[in-house]
């Protein structure tokens, strides 16, 4: 097993896999009356966020509690952070309060990779700046999987904002190990330069929306930031809903089979209608649900769980 | 005063000879020179160069006197084989009155390692707004010649084509800091495919070129010296190839880590541009800001195109942009980290490996030249009789293993940590007085 899980390319298919199918037998684990498992029971997971994110940070907490691990929440506000606190003291800090894991969200970029240079326990990447969000990817994948029944072969649309995107890195990555196609969809001003070359070679990018929903057998609609829309990238929201929103006609020309996902929190109106959220073909709240049984098993992993 | 006789010293690569240095010159060469008063140095495998001249060196005196003082910036320039140094202005205040560059003038004297000469701001506070008094520093003790608000790019073009006009009426040069602010705003890194990866905002190579082809332009319709710092792009080497060939005054510059390193050290991936140092170079962490530098580390045809711009002479200067940086502004997140590279000490290092033993380029590049541009007389000379013995000997077939903490810089931000190095300086005289003798600082 990986020591970290830093990025969506962590995991190589072997260990993926085994990811995805340590999450469905902790989803069994949802249904029982009492929640809970002895795994890391005396193990100390931080989550450490630096950023507001009450979904990702309720959805490992759950994971942890789960567990029966002890749970620190460390969050900036309020904390020595924001009394000008450097990572790697704060880093130093976590690791002399012996922490097994460390799960962080950070605004920055890589923050993830210099955590795990200074504390000995796992790092959890819980989404860091634009780069990456690898528990996402996998919760997508447990949830395309669930839903399809493969992932081999699949092919999934990833529309929107790919350039701001860490959903989107990250789903590139798990998904070209897992043998699913991807084709990333938006305008080129949202689209980051040699990102087949940077990601997964064979990854195809479009800028027509419609062109691609008939052959897909997943679109994944990404969250446009609301600061996006005052520095051209588009001209407008109600340009970016015509051309990239997925609304009930669109969503009529994929097959019948196809998924649609969503990482939430929406913007209902902008990238995707209420129809289409509201949908039997949506799968944005079972995604939440699958969030905390795969989160479960990446801790349950990295920590060195061997037996359920 | 001490004299010096150095012994079989082959001066720039030519057969071995013997100089002696007595008040201040070269007074004598020649092969089997006696001087009974003088200190024999045996400098047998060693070559004399003029000494080194460093066109962009961040000194951070006054305001960061944590991160590197004159004297410490001085002592690292001596190690390094420089006999002068051009400090930048972008310091705390900012170096844009009489009263500031005099300051840092007066420091470099009582250091007395190198000859620091200040470049004083274009800009009042480097805020692109309004000119700073150019001619009050002109006229200052500390003579200023080289105007630069290095660190910002004086993007307005307005202001840079009056700014290039003012200065001729001192023989003043603009050095601009090529990098269009609406391009970059929250670049982190090379924009390509590593930045793609690794989710950091891009710094396009365009951002460069399109300030240095409108620079070129306006100097070129008013009849003025511009200087390019930094040049990182095969683009922008494009844009000067043109120019020079048109008979514009440009000159530029390139930095010794721009010719070796590559935007792939970002992501961990270690791939040097040098197969010579390849070897030695171990795996690094992802997102280390040692290697976070602006203009950031490119591509390796950028890097290609640069060392054959250097050799050809479409670039004129190796210049270290050499910038201390205090351990936390390092020791953090990416993106807070400032941007900079320590180099003083190991430039002649890196050009040796990215040149090889092409002494005379070497000189041409890194002292010659250099010196011309800045109007530094008495340096850029090859020793020779009446000379001023302003010169460094350099052990070509030395090997050296850079270690941070053994640095003369009060910071530790060398890229080049453990790799070992070609070349070692053994020797710098500064004005007939030796600033570095064995290796070591005499003071």
């Amino acid at each position: 097993m990986i020591r970290h899980l830093l990025s969506g390319a962590d995991p190589d298919l072997a260990t993926a896999t085994q990811i995805l199918d340590t999450a469905a037998e902790m989803a069994t684990v949802a249904g029982r009356e009492v929640k809970k498992l002895p795994a890391l029971r005396g193990r100390t997971v931080v989550n450490l966020f630096y950023e507001d994110s009450t979904r990702t940070r309720i959805s490992f907490e759950a994971a942890a509690k789960r567990l029966s691990a002890d749970v620190i929440n460390f969050s900036a506000k309020g904390s020595s952070v924001t009394k000008g606190e450097s990572l790697k003291d704060t880093a130093l800090t976590l690791q002399a309060m012996g922490a097994d894991a460390v799960v962080v969200r950070h605004p920055a970029s890589g923050a993830p990779h210099r955590l795990a240079d200074w504390v000995d326990g796992s790092v959890v990447n819980a989404g860091d700046g634009t780069h990456e969000h690898p528990t996402q990817a996998l919760l997508d994948a447990y949830t395309m999987r669930s839903r399809l029944g493969r992932l081999a072969g699949l092919h999934v649309a990833i529309v929107g904002d790919v350039l701001h995107s860490r959903v989107a890195r990250s789903n590139v990555l798990l998904l070209s190990t897992l043998g699913a196609k991807v084709t990333l969809v938006g305008p080129p001003t949202l689209i980051p330069v040699d990102i087949a070359a940077a990601l997964a070679p064979g990854t195809l990018v479009s800028y027509d929306l419609d062109a691609v929903l008939p052959n897909a057998d997943v679109v994944m609609m990404l969250r446009v930031q609301r600061e996006r829309m005052n520095d051209s990238y588009f001209p407008s929201a109600r340009e970016y809903a015509r051309r990239y929103g997925l609304d009930g006609p669109r969503m009529r020309r994929l097959p019948d089979h196809a998924i649609v996902m969503h990482p939430g929190p929406m913007n209902r109106g902008m990238e995707i209608t209420p129809e289409v959220a509201d949908s039997p073909r949506s799968t944005i709240v079972e995604q939440v649900a699958n969030g905390v049984s795969v989160r479960m098993a990446v801790l349950y992993l990295l920590l060195g769980g061997n037996n359920l | 005063m001490t004299s010096y006789l150095i012994k079989g010293v082959s001066v720039v690569g030519a057969a071995p000879t013997d100089l002696l240095v007595r008040d201040g010159v070269v007074a004598q060469t020649g092969s089997g020179l006696t001087a009974p008063d003088a200190t024999v140095l045996d400098a047998t495998g060693l070559v004399a160069l003029p000494g080194l001249v460093d066109l962009h060196t961040h000194l951070r005196e006054p305001g960061r006197e944590d991160a590197e003082t004159v004297e410490s910036g001085s002592r690292a320039a001596a190690l390094g084989g420089y006999t002068a140094v051009c400090a930048m202005a972008n310091t705390s205040p900012v170096a844009d009155t009489a009263g500031v560059v005099e300051q840092v003038w007066r420091l470099g004297r009582e250091a007395g390692l190198v000859d620091v000469q200040p470049i004083g701001a274009v800009t009042v506070g480097l805020a692109g707004e309004r000119l700073a008094e150019l001619g009050a520093m002109a006229d200052s003790a500390a003579q200023v010649r080289i105007f630069s608000d290095d660190g910002h790019c004086v993007a307005d073009p307005r202001l840079m084509r009056r700014a290039l006009e003012y200065v001729k009426a001192f023989d003043g040069i603009i050095a601009q800091h090529a990098e269009e602010p609406r391009l970059t705003e929250g670049a982190q890194m090379h924009e390509g495919e590593v930045s793609t990866r690794l989710g950091l905002t891009g710094w396009p190579a365009v951002a460069e070129e399109a300030i240095i082809a409108r620079d070129v332009l306006l100097a070129e319709h008013v009849g003025s010296r511009l200087h390019v710092c930094h040049v990182s792009t095969a683009g922008s080497v494009e844009v000067l190839r043109q120019a020079k060939a048109r008979g514009v005054r440009v000159t530029a510059e390139v930095t010794p880590h721009h010719l070796l390193l590559t935007d792939e050290v970002v992501s961990g991936r270690s791939e040097l541009a040098s197969p010579a140092l390849a070897n030695n170079w171990s795996p690094v962490a992802a997102y280390d800001p040692v290697y976070k530098v602006n203009p950031p580390l490119r591509t390796a045809t950028d890097v290609a195109a640069l060392r054959a711009a250097l050799a050809e002479g479409v670039i004129d200067v190796v210049a270290t942009d050499h910038a201390p940086h205090a351990v936390e502004d390092k020791e953090c997140e990416w993106a807070y980290a400032r941007p900079g590279m320590l180099g003083l000490e190991t430039a002649l290092s890196i050009a040796l490996d990215v040149l090889g033993p092409e002494w005379d380029l070497i000189a041409e590049r890194m002292s010659r030249t250099p010196a011309r541009i800045a109007g530094l007389d008495g340096h850029g000379l090859d020793p020779a009789p009446g000379v001023p013995a302003n010169l460094t000997l350099v052990d070509p077939a030395a090997r050296r293993v850079v270690e941070p903490a053994e640095l003369a810089s009060r910071s530790r931000n060398t890229p080049y940590a453990r790799m070992t190095l070609p070349g070692r300086i053994v020797a710098t005289f500064l004005r007939g007085e030796p600033t570095v003798l064995d290796g070591k600082a005499v003071k």
